[in-house]
């Protein structure tokens, strides 16, 4: 840990004197920056009384740039998951603020509320997943504190520099902040959630503005599944145009999900078809995966659907088109009609 | 600054007019919509080599897809009855104003074109954006969820901030109460929907499956060409840009290793099986 915090606290003093140049004023600052340690502040999903595990990778990316980490929660009866976050390893304290008024994670109350927490804290990181919940949130809270925000990261290179994909993950931006806080959310497949046991970390009451939400949660509608996690799970199938009804969608890819244990992914033009669920959407503007294994038929390969899916481990594709752009990046291709393939693959799997 | 003084004038009186009867009955709602001039979405782009950027030059540019929608959107509300204007904002360099154009083509009324050079990140266009709406006072304001360059998903969220207005992200629904002042909006979540009501002034951005947009007809193109495009600067907006971001650099992605094609289903497990050790 010692080096990176070192590194980190080289490269801020190297932005001092890029700033002021070398003046009185340049050291005092210099002096002001090795003083100052580093702090983050992960900001932790729960839902209904249980955390979500997927919102752990912000610990782990935490860890990348050293300093304390301390975790925060909000909710009602927030106590419980307070303590089960404190298990986790890395954090050194988990700050919970209980109000039911925090559970459906509401931006307009949120966003009082963490600006709140992070100047009492006095963070100088504050990271949170790049989920619905966490790309909703955290430009408001930016925009509250005036920095701007980084977005999605997947790796960090120092205290203050970020690495993080562009245009649809076709190209690799490095940038550097000098906001004194620094607002990110995290790409979970790039940092893997440590372990949820072995920490100890004390809890402790944040601030509650207690800000009214204009915004009134009427309802949801979300799809039950006991398939893992797409975000999350280690094999991913995925479906796409060539599966040509919702009917077949279901017939082909669900065996086969269930075969190999693996969650089940859509093309967007598998979801507009309405083959498959929304939420189902792996690309630039659905869910970013990077399973060990991505098997994917009836899927052509859009730079969009490519975006989500190449930083799988392997990718296999079936598809009767030999030309499709897929096999440009699939590890192993298969040329065939899926509705042939996949059922004899299916089958396979299941006898051996 | 005095070729548009007739313009402020006007703008001064409706505004003070309009101010009046915001937030109660109102007959003349007007939405406010973001659109940005980004690289086509069907184009395969190239870093720079000296990776300080992409390649812009010679490169097809089109209207963000996500922005598209957030016009059609406002575009539809406006023929239900509910809205009686729809102002298309673009910032930018002077080819933003093509963007308008395009936007005016499909069916907005009129335009406005902040003209800014230099890199524009959410935190600035945020800021504007708030101040237009101060100037204008829009009861919707409608953006794309991200734009398909920087990927950011942030400005619609940092508006709402900045204005203390509720935001509904992600949005595929939208269904506006006129009397009551709400709008009730499904969101796309992780794992499903969500609704959420909220009072207007709010600000909206829009997913993908929120509407198909349309496409602007020859008329249509025609007639935009005599719409107004306002033009401002950042600093007749009172907003200083700051750049708090620095390029360090920008380089292509890791190229995958080529894989191999296989000739049958019992090759492929063979393959993922004993070589890439994935089942």
């Amino acid at each position: 840990m010692a080096l990176p915090l070192r590194s980190a606290l080289l490269r801020q003093t190297a932005t001092c004197l890029r700033q002021h140049g070398q003046t009185a004023i340049s050291r005092t600052s210099q002096n002001a920056a090795l003083q100052r340690l580093l702090s983050t502040l992960a900001v932790l999903e729960q839902r209904e009384g249980k955390l979500n595990m997927s919102s752990l990778a912000s610990i782990s990316a935490a860890q990348k740039l050293g300093g304390s980490i301390h975790g925060f929660v909000a909710g009602g009866n927030v106590k419980a998951v307070a303590e089960e976050a404190a298990k986790v390893e890395g954090l050194e304290k988990v700050i919970f603020v209980d109000n039911s008024a925090y559970d459906k994670g509401l931006p307009e109350n949120w966003a009082p509320l963490l600006v709140e927490n992070i100047k009492k804290g006095g963070y100088t990181h504050v990271l949170a997943g790049h989920s619905a919940f966490g790309k909703n949130l955290m430009p408001r809270v930016a925009a509250l504190l005036d920095v701007q925000q980084i977005s999605d990261i997947t790796a960090i290179e120092g205290e203050d520099t970020f690495v993080r994909p562009i245009y649809a993950g076709n190209a690799i931006l490095t940038v550097q902040s000098e906001d004194n806080v620094k607002l990110i959310t995290v790409r979970g497949t790039a940092f893997p959630s440590g372990a949820a046991e072995g920490g100890s970390a004390s809890t402790e009451e944040g601030a509650d503005p207690k800000v009214d939400s204009p915004t009134e949660w009427v309802s949801e509608d979300l799809a039950v599944s006991d398939r893992p996690d797409l975000g999350t799970a280690e094999k991913v199938v995925s479906g796409g145009r060539g599966l040509k009804s919702k009917e077949d969608f279901d017939r082909v890819m669900t065996p086969l999900a269930d075969a190999l244990g693996a969650a089940i992914g859509a093309s967007r033009a598998a979801v507009d078809s309405g083959f498959a669920d929304n939420s189902l959407q792996v690309g630039q503007t659905g869910k970013n995966v990077a399973p060990q294994l991505y098997l994917c038929a009836g899927i052509s390969g859009a730079i969009q659907h490519l975006a989500g899916m190449k930083d799988s481990k392997v990718i296999a594709a079936i598809n009767k088109d030999a030309d499709a752009p897929i096999f440009q990046v699939a590890d192993v291709g298969l040329v065939g009609d899926l509705f042939e393939k996949v059922p004899e693959l299916t089958e396979k799997l299941k006898s051996s | 600054m005095e070729f548009h003084s007739v313009g402020v004038w006007n703008s001064v009186l409706t505004f003070s007019i309009a101010f009046k009867n915001l937030y109660k009955h109102q007959p003349n709602m007007k939405i406010m919509v973001a659109v940005k001039r980004v690289i086509d979405y069907a184009v395969k782009i190239r870093v720079k080599p000296d990776k300080t950027g992409v390649e812009s030059q010679n490169v097809k540019m089109s209207m963000n897809p996500f922005c598209e929608i957030a016009l059609e959107e406002a575009l539809r509300i406006k023929e239900g009855g509910m809205a009686s204007e729809v102002v298309a904002v673009s910032m930018g360099p002077a080819h933003c104003v093509d963007t308008l154009r395009t936007g005016l083509a499909m069916g907005a009324d009129r335009a406005i074109h902040v003209d800014a050079t230099g890199p524009l990140y959410p935190l600035s266009v945020a800021k504007l954006f708030k101040a237009l709406v101060e100037l204008e006072k829009p009861a919707l304001l409608i953006l794309g969820k991200q734009a398909i360059d920087d990927d950011c998903n942030q400005t619609g969220q940092m508006v709402a901030g900045l204005l203390g207005w509720p935001q509904g992200t992600f949005a595929s629904k939208v269904v506006l109460d006129k009397e009551k002042q709400l709008a009730t909006v499904d969101r796309e979540v992780d794992g499903g929907l969500e609704t959420l009501c909220m009072d207007l002034p709010a600000v909206i951005t829009t997913d993908l499956r929120l509407n198909q947009p349309r496409y602007a007809t020859l008329p249509n193109i025609m007639k935009a060409k005599s719409k107004v495009i306002k033009k401002y600067t950042p600093q007749e907006l009172n907003v200083e840009i700051k750049s708090d971001l620095e390029v360090l650099q920008v380089t292509e992605p890791p190229k995958r290793k080529a894989g191999v094609i296989v000739s049958s289903v019992d090759e492929l497990i063979d393959k993922l099986k004993n070589e890439a050790h994935v089942i």
